[in-house]
């Protein structure tokens, strides 16, 4: 675990806020100006602003980020079979909305690694096939499906493949929340505002998502069983 | 009719009608025909294609012809596009606020006071052209949303960072006695001067929060706190306990937080409740119905089809079920052959029994299947006793005539919706209009290719302590890869006799609509700036916009503070805008919503008279004379004034019958003889 770093631009901000660190203070400001001065004055402010908060990461959130990548990767792959495995209306809209969230997802989580000067992880759509590389020992992640359940949610169709969809993706959602709560119980971990908010996004999403699959399930096994 | 999960009382918790899902019950009557087992492909509400497969099959939907696509990008200097509305002033952050997150806002008196992830700053907008920062209170928490009652302001604390002390320097430590997660409250008799009076720790933190006035006692108010990060270590916040309720009946999930804050002594405000307001929701999620789906319905309805109802909702009894059913009424006659007319009348009326005997049955043990762990946002409405729960999977509405124990009433799912977000009553309490905030506001879901139905805002109707679906509504207009965008905070606007919201949608900007008509809500204003950055996606845009007063002010998260007014359209006149700033409001919060009375004044009557000549409620001819009969009346005084109008409240009173648009012309007339009462 390394400590949080400290760049010369979040010190200076923070000798910036000087009576401020550590205690309850106030900064009374003159009125806005709306010149062109106070204009480039708040942009160079912004911009060392968003670099220091750049600064603030551990290895955990590194760790973290990393991982979820290859994790939600696995999710688009499930997610892409809906497609063309004969998943009924409720699923293909339920894998539509999967795919879109966590490609976006993925998107920020390489920014905040590229931001930060980590090492990428690349991911590569094709069709229904998504690879990885650059993340390491992602199997063993939480939740992630062996290459054995892949492979049986590959050959499953219509009803059949719906049941495997929902039972897998909630094993694979609630592998996420694990990271979630694991990253959270780690010292000096989110305290980075982005990673704080994105993997709280991530965990009352998925969470919120797992509770109407189990409903979804549910529903589905009350019919009778799937044939 | 409505193929809307709609639930009733919590307190009917263990009926079996509540956890009997459509396609269980068709799967039953599957069964009872000794049919082929059902699978949940035959399933659909209607006859032909969900919802769901007409979003997915159709790209998009957003506009691409539209002013506010393709807007140059810049910090400061963003390409702007704007309608109907006009920018008064945009006033960057004070230093210490600069490039972060600014978040929630909350008004009083003068005052709008705006929440950052750094703490909050406090603007004096008496001069809405000339914001004057008062005070900016260096005190880092994410979110940092922001309330107010009276001498006393509330601010959120959910992030990792937030410290006790206001420190900046973060809380490195998973377990840490120096940790603010909860309720921060200051002391605002001097504005100039905040005091950090006391904290509600809470065990996950408060995301935001929900003030609310109890009419029977006026020395406390209360506060419901939304809380969605992950439960705190019990090391660190004792009595904290993350294991469901199941393991644990002290589980910090599956339940709000209730403080009670005493008016006298603020310092002593401590948490008095944990409703568990989520009990029994096991509803899975349905869609709304679309125009179509209706239609379908209808058309089914007119070639005879069997058609049965579910908890409500109607369903189109597919064929191969009919022709079962059928062939068991000709055997039980001891007939063969072809079912006769005098069966399929027989079935017809015998389906509704069928249907309920099936729906009586309970022989589903109670298993633990729990609803949403937490609410996002709960908007408190006290003038009408309820509150609009957005929580999780499920949009609530709920009773808080003792706010001390809220009762849920009605729930609703979607599968359109992925995360409920926050929710705005009409100001008649009518109609409730539900966001989702799908993505969580830091991703691009308002994109061309993005549903118009998925970050969206649901609107509902509310019948008989019922929730049933109206229409959804997405700000139009595509924006970029670049733009966080999707449906986010904002409130009502006070325009007389009709339903107008402004709602923020992040880099989306801000869109002022119409739901007066919940089957149809339009657009009518907007404001939108090109992306933070060209290159990359930085967090930016209204987090959320407020009509306070004549204003509709914008908490912008990159830029600061926006204010807006608006100006004349022809979806909006110059009368009902006066009419609206005739609203005074001393304070408001985000999710408490007040409720709007307009006092008397010939702006009011006006804004009645412009909205008869928009329905066409009465002939030109009559609209020009009713305008010139209030401008005689406003030229004289005293009882020549009050005669006038009085005079001409009795006529249109007379008209109100034969027009088309009677209520609104009966408003016309309360709203001049209010006047003529002043006179």
């Amino acid at each position: 675990m390394k400590a949080r770093r400290t760049s010369a631009v979040s010190l200076l901000l923070c000798l910036v806020a000087a009576a401020a660190c550590g205690g309850a203070a106030r900064t009374p400001a003159p009125a806005a100006e709306p010149s062109a001065a106070r204009s480039a004055e708040v942009e160079a402010i912004f911009r060392a602003r968003q670099d220091s908060a750049r600064m603030r990461y551990t290895e955990a959130d590194v760790h973290f980020m990393t991982g979820m990548i290859a994790h939600h990767a696995q999710a688009l792959a499930m997610a892409a079979m809906a497609e063309t495995h004969g998943a009924g209306p409720e699923i293909r809209v339920l894998a539509a909305r999967i795919y879109n969230a966590q490609k976006d997802e993925i998107a920020t989580m390489q920014k905040w690694l590229r931001d930060r000067g980590q090492p990428v992880p690349e991911v590569h759509i094709d069709g229904g096939r998504v690879m990885v590389h650059g993340s390491h020992d992602h199997m063993h992640m939480p939740g992630m499906l062996t290459p054995e359940q892949l492979a049986e949610l590959d050959r499953a169709r219509g009803p059949e493949f719906d049941r495997l969809f929902l039972t897998f993706m909630i094993q694979h959602h609630r592998g996420a929340v694990v990271m979630v709560r694991e990253l959270f119980a780690t010292d000096g971990a989110a305290q980075d505002l982005d990673v704080f908010r994105f993997a709280s996004d991530v965990q009352v999403d998925q969470t919120t998502e797992i509770r109407r699959m189990e409903r979804m399930l549910s529903a589905m096994t009350a019919d009778g069983g799937t044939p | 009719m409505t193929d809307r999960t709609t639930l009733r009382t919590a307190r009917r918790r263990s009926t079996a009608a509540r956890r009997w899902s459509p396609a269980l019950a068709l799967g039953l009557l599957s069964a009872l025909a000794c049919g082929p087992t059902l699978n949940s492909a035959d399933i659909a509400p209607g006859t032909g294609p969900t919802l769901e497969q007409r979003t997915v099959a159709r790209p998009g939907g957003a506009r691409t012809a539209d002013p506010r696509v393709g807007l140059r990008a810049g910090l400061l200097d963003a390409e702007e596009a704007i309608w109907n509305m006009r920018l008064v002033s945009t006033t960057p952050p004070a230093r210490d606020f600069i490039g972060v997150t600014n978040s929630d806002l909350a008004f009083t008196g003068n005052y709008v006071i705006q929440g950052n992830y750094n703490g909050y700053q406090v603007w004096d907008i008496s001069n809405p052209a000339r914001p004057e920062l008062v005070i900016g209170f260096l005190c880092p928490a994410s979110q940092s949303d922001v309330s107010v009652y009276k001498n006393l302001l509330f601010v959120s604390g959910e992030g990792f960072e937030g410290r006790l002390d206001c420190g900046t320097q973060g809380v490195p430590q998973a377990v840490s006695k120096d940790r603010l997660r909860g309720i921060r409250i200051f002391d605002i008799s001097d504005i100039r001067n905040p005091k950090y009076i006391a904290n509600v720790q809470t065990c996950r933190g408060s995301h935001t929060h929900t003030v609310v006035e109890d009419p029977n006692d006026p020395e406390n108010i209360y506060i419901y706190v939304s809380g969605s990060a992950p439960v705190r270590p019990a090391e660190e916040l004792p009595g904290c306990v993350s294991a469901p309720p199941s393991e644990d009946p002290n589980s910090a999930l599956f339940r709000i937080e209730v403080i009670q804050v005493p008016l006298a002594d603020p310092t002593k405000a401590v948490i008095v409740n944990s409703p568990r307001i989520f009990e029994g929701l096991t509803e899975p999620p349905r869609h709304g119905p679309s125009q179509a789906d209706l239609e379908e319905l209808e058309a089914a309805r007119a070639r005879g089809a069997f058609i049965v109802e579910i908890q409500g909702q109607p369903f189109v009894l597919p064929d191969r079920y009919v022709d079962q059913m059928l062939a068991q009424f000709v055997q039980r006659r001891g007939g063969t052959g072809a079912p006769t007319a005098a069966d399929s009348a027989a079935l017809r009326e015998a389906l509704p029994a069928m249907i309920a005997a099936m729906m009586g049955e309970d022989d589903e043990p109670e298993g633990e299947r729990p609803g949403p762990t937490q609410c996002h946002d709960i908007t408190a409405y006290p003038a009408i006793g309820l509150a609009g729960g957005a929580c999780e999977g499920y949009g609530l509405l709920l009773d808080i005539r003792d706010p001390k124990n809220p009762v849920r009433i009605a729930a609703v799912a979607d599968s359109n919706f992925s995360y409920w977000h926050s929710a705005t009553f009409s100001n008649d309490g009518s109609k409730i209009l539900f966001s989702d905030e799908w993505g969580g506001g830091g991703q691009p879901k308002c994109r061309a290719g993005d549903p118009l139905e998925w970050g969206a805002d649901a609107i509902f109707t509310i019948e008989n302590g019922r929730l049933v679906f109206q229409s959804y509504y997405k700000m139009p207009a595509a924006q970029s890869a670049l733009e966080n965008c999707v449906a986010h905070n904002g409130s009502m606007i006070p325009i007389p006799g009709r339903d107008v919201m402004v709602q923020a949608w992040y880099q989306g900007g801000i869109s002022v609509f119409d739901f007066t008509d919940p089957k149809n809500p339009i657009e009518i204003a907007f404001h939108d700036r090109g992306p933070v950055d060209p290159n990359q996606m930085v967090m930016g845009g209204s987090w959320s916009v407020y009509w306070y007063n004549g204003l509709i002010v914008s908490s912008e998260i990159a830029r600061g503070l926006d204010i807006f007014e608006l100006v004349p359209s022809e979806y909006l006149t110059q009368n009902e805008i006066d009419a609206a700033n005739t609203v005074r409001l001393e304070y408001l919060n985000a999710q408490g919503q007040p409720h709007y009375v307009w006092p008397a004044s010939f702006a009011l009557a006006r804004a009645y008279v412009d909205q008869l000549e928009r329905s066409k409620g009465l002939g030109a001819d009559r609209i020009a004379s009713v305008r010139q009969a209030l401008d005689r009346a406003e030229r004289a005084s005293g009882a020549a004034r009050r005669d006038a109008l009085t005079s001409l409240a009795s006529q249109l009173e007379g008209e109100a019958a034969a027009s088309t648009d009677g209520k609104k012309v009966r408003m016309l007339v309360d709203a001049i003889r209010d006047l003529a009462a002043q006179s």
